[in-house]
């Protein structure tokens, strides 16, 4: 068997990464994008956790505890605005969020 | 000690426990990830999230990081994806299960997303011999110590991460603001 290396970890985090980023480029529910958003930054975070890990230092984890902190306000801060646009236009589909284009 | 341990432990990054438990972990984070972003119920999506927050909480716990595993599971499981559930309640869902799910350019977000994962597939296919698969270990009793002394400083100084850490309460105060006067009726 395969011991389990950082490189492992990379492959698991970047196949998140990805499945986020399609997401948020495809899905028309915000409440779905935020939920990608949250996919990607854990990626992120298992990315720093393993190289935490690698070069044996705690950086990596003091970062990713930043990461959630950040993840929790872009939560409130997205979902507050969710709220409000819910209740001016009776939608939460993307693409009909066009209130500023011209 | 048995000979297979043994070996696992002198590679240096391999888990507490077998192999199998990444892979098993690896794989539940990977599958309910394509379901939250296929579900055409929100609430579906949500669950799943929910699965693949405690299996890289999981994770965390093989690259022996108790304390962010713990923050995983309280924070992100526990906070966050409660909000979530509250603004999918609050905001109408049936209509939008019933729309169309992917907007009209998907084919080229898709597309997109592809290139991606080519640039990270090339990155790491290039870059394999860059990592050392043997890491180094930490000492794993006293992880939360060592990261509240990082944090909070230790014998009356201030930590590396002190002032980035009142920083982060600063954001999160401009955040609890912003959503409670953004979800205010009259601003």
């Amino acid at each position: 068997m395969v011991p389990i290396t950082t490189l492992h970890y990379l492959v698991v985090a970047a196949a998140l990464f990805v499945l986020g980023v399609i997401g948020v480029l495809t899905r028309r529910n915000v409440v779905i994008v935020l939920m990608s958003i949250e996919l990607i930054l854990n990626a992120v975070n298992l990315n720093l956790v393993a190289f935490s890990r690698m070069w044996g230092n705690l950086h990596g984890q003091l970062f990713a505890i930043f990461i959630v902190v950040d993840a929790a306000a872009e939560a409130a801060a997205g979902l507050g605005i969710l709220i409000a646009f819910f209740r001016n236009k009776e939608t939460i589909n993307v693409d009909e969020i066009d209130l500023l284009k011209w | 000690m048995n000979p297979a341990l043994n070996a696992a432990v002198n590679a240096g990054m391999a888990p507490v426990a077998t192999p199998w438990f990444f892979y098993v972990l690896a794989g539940l984070a990977v599958a309910s990830g394509v379901a939250v972003i296929t579900r055409r119920n929100a609430v579906h999506s949500a669950l799943a999230l929910i699965v693949t927050l405690l299996s890289v909480a999981g994770l965390y716990l093989m690259l022996y990081a108790p304390f962010v595993a713990g923050v995983q599971i309280i924070v992100y499981a526990g906070g966050i994806m409660v909000l979530f559930l509250f603004v999918i309640m609050l905001v109408n869902i049936d209509r939008a299960s019933k729309d169309r799910q992917f907007n009209r350019i998907w084919p080229v977000g898709l597309a997109a997303a592809c290139a991606l994962m080519a640039l990270f597939a090339f990155a790491i296919v290039k870059g394999k011999a860059l990592f050392p698969d043997r890491g180094l270990s930490l000492p794993e009793s006293s992880n939360t110590q060592q990261i509240a002394s990082m944090l909070y400083g230790e014998a009356g100084r201030m930590g590396q991460y002190t002032f980035a850490f009142e920083i982060a309460s600063l954001l999160l105060l401009v955040a609890i603001l912003g959503a409670v006067i953004m979800t205010k009726k009259k601003i």
